[in-house]
C-alpha cells in the first residue's frame, strides 16, 4: 500500500519484469481504489439497466429493451405519490432540523455554560443508537403516549422522528466549521463597534454558511433515504423508501428504478455543480 | 451525503480551537440549546422511557395487542435466552462487514489522500454518489447480482470456487450486502484522518530505510487510527440494527436480532414487550461497546 520508490533513481535500467513490478508497486493504490469504486457503481449500474426492463409482473431478471417506464414513471399506482411525501419530508425536516442544530452548534463552541458535558452526551448517543431501536422507541410512545393528545401515525409523526434523527448530524457538521472560524475576526467587528447582532448577521453567519448548507444537504439526504425508522412511524402514509422495499417482495416495478436513478443523477449535478461554484469563487477570491 | 467527511471532522479547515477566552458565559447558551434539546428531550428521550416501561409490560391473557404496566423481567429473559442466536448472528455479520469494508475501504481512502491529485475532488464524488441511489433499490440490485442464474454465481461456478452453488438466501449475501452499504461510512472518515497526515513523515519512514510495509504498519496506520475508530463505529453500529440486508439477501431461517425486533413490532400481534426487550438490550450491547471502544482508543473526535 505504501509503496516506496527507493530504488528507483538508480543508474541501471532494471529488467522489464522488475520495472512491471515496481509500476505495479507504485499504483497499487490507485488501482485498487479504482477497482472499489467500480464495486461502489455496480448496483446503480443494474438499477439504471433494469429501469429499461421490459418485465411482465416481476423485474427480476433481464427480459427484452423498452423505452416505456422513462415515458411514464408514474404508471405505477403509488410511485410518484411516495416520492412527494418523501420530498415533502425531507424538505420539512431539513429546515427544522437546519436551523435547530446550527443554534445547538453555536451554543456549544461560543459558550461556557453548565450542563455542556450532558448536551454534548446527548447530541452523541442518537448517532451511536441503531435506527431500529429509534423507531422502535417512537413506535412505542406515538401509540401507547402520545396517542393521548391526539397525534397518530402518519406524514406528521414522520417529520418529527426524521427532525429528530437529522438534528445530531447537522450539530456536528456546523460546529466543525463554527470551530474552525478564526475568533479574531469576530473580535474584529466588536473593536469596530458592531454590535452583536451585526458581528452575527454581518461576519459570522456569511463564513458558516457552506457549514449549514452542508448540513442541510447532509440532512435531506438522510431523510430521504431513510427507511427503517419511516417504517415504524409511518402507520398507512409511504415514502419513497417503504414504496420501494413493500414493492421489492414482488419485484421492484422498473418506474422505481427510472425515479431512483434519476434522483441519482440530479444529486450528482447538484454536486457537481456546488463544486464549480465554490471552486469558481475561490479562485475568484485569490485574484 | 457529502458531509459525511464532516461527521469525523472536515478534512479541508484546520480546526482553530477557540481560546478559552473566546468562549462566553451567558444564558443566550440556554436560549439556543433550548429547543434542539427539547426535540431531543420529547423525540429521543421519552420514547426510550417509554420503550423501557413497553419491555417491562404483560400481555392481558386472550387480547393480542394489549398491555398492562408492569415489571415483568421475564421479557429480558426471553430476549437473552431465546433471541440469543439472533444477537450472536446480528453482531459476528456486523463485525464481519465491518472488518471487510475497513479492508476494502482503507486501499481507497489511501489513494485518494495521497495518490488522487487533482482527481480527489471527483474521487469522493463518486464515493459519495451511489448513495444518492435509495438503499434499497441497491440492496434489491445486488440480490439480482447474485442471483443464482447471475453471471457471478456462474463463473464461480465454472471455476468451481463455489461448493454450496449459491449466494443468494445465505449468510454471505448478507455480510456482502452490509458490507457494501455501509462503506462510505468507513472510507470517508479515514479519508479526513489521512488528508490531515503530513505525507512528508510517511517519506521519512522510507528514507530512513522502512519497507513499504513496515513504513504502513508503523507511520500510516497509527496517523490513521482516529479515522478507523470513528469508520469502523458508523459501519459497525447500523450494520448490527440492519434488518433489511437479512430480508432482502439472505436465508428464510436464521434471522438477525434486527428482523425479529422488525416482526414482532409490525407483524406479530403482542410482541411489543419482548420485542421492546429485545431493542433495550440491543442498544445497552453497542453503547456498552461504544464506550469501552472509545475510552481503549480514546478519542475527542466522535463527541
Amino acid at each position: 500500500m505504501a509503496a516506496t520508490t527507493a530504488d528507483a533513481g538508480t543508474a541501471y535500467r532494471p529488467s522489464a519484469a522488475k520495472r512491471a513490478q515496481l509500476w505495479l508497486a507504485n499504483h497499487f493504490a490507485m488501482i485498487s481504489a479504482i477497482l472499489v469504486l467500480l464495486y461502489l457503481f455496480l448496483p446503480v449500474a443494474y438499477t439504471f439497466a433494469f429501469s429499461f426492463n421490459d418485465h411482465g409482473k416481476t423485474n427480476i431478471v433481464w427480459q427484452g429493451f423498452t423505452w416505456e417506464h422513462w415515458q411514464d414513471p408514474c404508471g405505477v399506482a403509488g410511485a410518484c405519490e411516495s416520492l412527494v411525501v418523501s420530498l415533502q419530508v425531507g424538505a420539512i425536516s431539513t429546515v427544522i432540523a437546519t436551523v435547530l442544530g446550527t443554534l445547538m452548534a453555536l451554543a456549544m463552541v461560543r459558550y461556557r455554560f453548565r450542563g455542556k458535558a450532558a448536551s454534548n452526551v446527548l447530541i452523541f448517543v442518537p448517532m451511536a443508537t441503531p435506527e431500529i431501536v429509534m423507531g422502535a422507541a417512537l413506535l412505542t410512545i406515538f401509540v401507547q403516549g402520545f396517542s393521548n393528545v391526539g397525534i397518530s401515525l402518519g406524514f406528521g409523526t414522520i417529520v418529527f422522528a426524521h427532525i429528530m434523527f437529522c438534528l445530531s448530524f447537522v450539530v456536528v457538521t456546523v460546529k466543525a466549521r463554527i470551530q474552525s472560524l478564526d475568533p479574531r475576526i469576530e473580535e474584529a467587528a466588536q473593536d469596530l463597534y458592531a454590535s452583536p447582532m451585526q458581528t452575527f448577521w454581518k461576519v459570522t453567519f456569511p463564513l458558516i454558511l457552506p457549514g449549514i448548507l452542508g448540513a442541510a444537504m447532509l440532512a435531506f439526504s438522510l431523510s430521504f433515504d431513510d427507511f427503517i425508522i419511516t417504517n415504524f412511524v409511518s402507520g398507512n402514509e409511504s415514502t419513497f423508501p417503504k414504496f420501494v422495499y413493500v414493492a421489492s417482495r414482488r419485484g421492484i416495478p422498473a418506474e422505481a428504478n427510472v425515479i431512483g436513478f434519476s434522483m441519482f443523477v440530479l444529486a450528482v449535478l447538484l454536486v457537481v455543480g456546488a463544486q464549480v461554484v465554490s471552486s469558481a469563487r475561490a479562485s475568484r477570491t485569490k485574484e | 451525503m457529502s458531509a459525511l467527511a464532516q461527521v469525523a471532522g472536515d478534512p479541508a479547515v484546520d480546526p482553530v480551537a477557540p481560546a478559552p477566552e473566546t468562549q462566553k458565559r451567558s444564558w443566550t447558551a440556554y436560549l439556543l440549546l433550548l429547543p434542539g434539546v427539547l426535540w431531543l428531550g420529547v423525540f429521543f428521550i421519552l420514547p426510550l422511557v417509554q420503550l423501557a416501561s413497553v419491555s417491562l409490560q404483560s400481555r392481558y391473557p386472550g387480547f393480542p395487542g394489549y398491555y398492562y404496566r408492569d415489571l415483568n423481567f421475564q421479557n429480558y429473559v426471553s430476549a437473552l435466552t431465546d433471541y440469543a442466536p439472533h444477537f450472536a448472528r446480528s453482531f459476528l455479520y456486523a463485525g464481519l462487514a465491518t472488518l471487510l469494508a475497513f479492508v476494502v475501504a482503507y486501499p481507497l481512502a489511501y489513494a485518494m489522500a495521497f495518490k488522487a491529485g487533482r482527481w480527489r475532488n471527483l474521487m469522493m464524488i463518486c464515493v459519495v454518489a451511489p448513495f444518492f441511489t435509495s438503499f434499497i433499490l441497491r440492496t434489491f440490485a445486488w440480490s439480482q447480482i447474485l442471483a443464482d442464474e447471475g453471471w457471478v454465481v456462474r463463473s464461480l461456478d465454472v471455476l468451481h470456487l463455489l461448493p454450496g452453488g449459491q449466494i443468494i438466501n445465505t449468510p454471505v449475501a448478507v455480510v456482502a450486502g452490509l458490507t457494501y452499504n455501509f462503506l462510505p461510512f468507513m472510507v470517508l472518515p479515514i479519508y479526513a484522518s489521512l488528508e490531515r497526515a503530513d505525507p512528508r513523515v510517511i517519506e521519512a519512514g522510507g528514507d530512513l530505510y522502512a519497507n513499504g510495509f513496515t513504513t504502513f504498519r508503523t507511520v500510516t496506520l497509527p496517523m490513521s487510527m482516529p479515522g478507523v475508530l470513528a469508520g469502523t463505529l458508523l459501519t459497525f453500529i447500523p450494520a448490527a440494527g440492519d434488518f433489511v440486508n437479512m430480508e432482502l439477501l439472505g436465508p428464510q431461517r436464521g434471522k438477525m436480532v434486527g428482523n425479529v425486533i422488525n416482526d414482532q413490532f409490525l407483524a406479530i400481534p403482542g410482541g411489543y414487550p419482548v420485542a421492546a426487550a429485545l431493542s433495550f438490550t440491543l442498544m445497552a450491547a453497542i453503547l456498552a461497546m461504544v464506550f469501552l471502544y472509545v475510552r481503549r482508543f480514546g478519542t475527542e473526535e466522535l463527541v
